[in-house]
């Protein structure tokens, strides 16, 4: 019996961890802070990863595999096409897509660990070359205004829906 | 009949509970690894349900069947936290809830490094039927299995447990090692025992197509772990070794299928260990509570 309440209180735990950690992921004016201080991590990858050439460039399968990836490992946060979602920004926005592939390639791998994003290395090489491929492929739209909008990041009217891949 | 009992019950439970859950777009990409961590954390705000199963031969006594469930939860990007329900059945025996075990795992570095250093803090409230074997430590022996569960279940063990995992990803392989601390909080002395993993997908590049039974779904590798002995009889005496190749299907659903046959390396070892796992990964299961709570919509 001592056991069964010792796990409940476990559990409880376990859920007010989530709760906790949950509500911080609203409010849409910090978002955009949050998004700003993510762009800026791009920025930080060193010149030699930056001039590293995606090896995937010219293989004709490479985006619709990183739709693939993108779909399994990227929607649920930068949303369906890179529009940007609650917790991930967009992918459409200039300081993604005018980075150069090792830049981004850089970024998938190191992830923004104190930002909310993984690393994700666990992938192999490339796969996440297939993945900037396909973030490439998204095309850039015009730049964000200076404020915040009142809702929230729609989606591009340009931009790919993975939906249709 | 009650044998088939024993074996569906815990899956019964596992799918009621996950069918709770609508479908979800994002499925991650697990390792096979059993007992072994990598330096990978669950992704924040999901969780993943998973199911296992250990089935193990005892000589002189009788078989088991031993299983857990692990609520693992993204709580940031550098941390994840999770919680385990244990319990075993012994054939001929009885089947016995064995105690719970609350783990948190934590992300020094802010990058990807040539090695990855993961810190492991575990609190364990188990009884002394506990067979789950998910890791060996201090002079663990195949004998202490031998007490039937009756008698077993009364010894309540408090035990906290520490990891240091070292991990590195090289050209689509992992290669982990993981040192573990173990420490009952009764007076009994510090154990020690390892974890040593190796794994790579069957194939680097990602199908145009989405496919379940592409090779790039599979990742097989291999575990070493075992004991090592506690603070005042520190090395292999008395310890016991299995390896274990593992592989893992991670499905485009979210589910991942994991087995492992071990094979134990020393006459204290068990003979042989089958495991398997059954796991899905919620995604955005901390968003979904918000919202239950009021939350952001």
């Amino acid at each position: 019996m001592k056991t069964c309440i010792a796990a409940l209180f476990a559990m409880c735990i376990l859920l007010g961890v989530s709760l906790a950690f949950a509500a911080q992921e609203k409010e849409p004016r910090y978002k955009y802070k949050k998004d700003a201080l993510v762009y800026a991590e791009i920025a930080k990858a060193p010149d030699k990863a930056r001039a590293k050439r995606n090896p995937l460039e010219k293989d004709p399968d490479a985006v619709a595999a990183g739709a693939n990836l993108f779909e399994q490992h990227c929607s649920e946060c930068h949303g369906d096409a890179g529009e940007g979602g609650k917790k991930g920004p967009s992918l459409l926005a200039p300081e993604v897509q005018n980075s150069e592939p090792g830049a981004i390639f850089w970024i998938l791998t190191n992830g923004v660990v104190r930002r909310g994003m993984p690393v994700w290395s666990k992938l192999p090489e490339p796969q996440r070359w297939q993945l900037v491929s396909f973030i490439k492929s998204l095309g850039a739209v015009s730049p964000k205004p200076q404020t915040p909008p009142p809702t929230t990041a729609t989606p591009s009217p340009t931009g790919p829906s993975l939906r249709h891949h | 009949m009650a044998f088939s009992l024993r074996f569906a019950v815990p899956g019964i439970i596992f799918f009621f509970l996950i069918s709770f859950w609508v479908p979800s777009s994002a499925h991650a990409q697990e390792s096979p690894y059993i007992v072994a961590y990598d330096h990978y954390l669950e992704e924040p705000g999901n969780l993943e349900i998973e199911y296992f199963s250990t089935f193990g031969t005892q000589r002189a006594g009788n078989d088991f069947h031993a299983f857990w469930m692990e609520f693992e939860y993204g709580a940031t990007a550098w941390w994840t936290t999770e919680l385990y329900l244990d319990g075993q059945t012994t054939f001929k025996d009885s089947t016995v809830f064995t105690g719970f075990r609350w783990e948190n795992r934590f992300r020094p570095l802010k990058r990807e490094h040539f090695i990855n250093p993961v810190l492991y803090v575990e609190y364990e409230h188990k009884s002394g039927a506990d067979k789950i074997l998910k890791e060996g430590e201090g002079h663990d022996v195949e004998a202490d299995f031998l007490v039937p569960n009756a008698e077993a279940r009364k010894e309540q063990i408090n035990e906290v447990e520490l990891k240091l995992i070292l991990s590195s990803t090289f050209k689509g392989w992992n290669f982990t090692e993981n040192t573990l601390a173990a420490k009952d909080l009764s007076n009994w002395p510090w154990e020690f025992g390892y974890a040593l993993g190796a794994s790579r997908p069957l194939a680097l590049r990602a199908s145009a197509k989405r496919c379940s039974f592409c090779r790039q779904n599979f990742i097989a590798g291999v575990e070493m772990y075992g004991g090592l002995g506690d603070r005042h009889s520190f090395g292999l005496h008395e310890t016991s070794h299995y390896l274990a190749p593992v592989v893992a299907w991670n499905l485009p659903s979210d589910w991942t299928l994991r087995l492992s046959a071990g094979f134990g390396l020393n006459d204290n070892s068990h003979r042989f260990l089958l495991r398997w796992g059954l796991s899905r990964e919620i995604t955005g299961f901390g968003s979904m509570v918000s919202r239950l709570f009021g939350g952001h919509k």
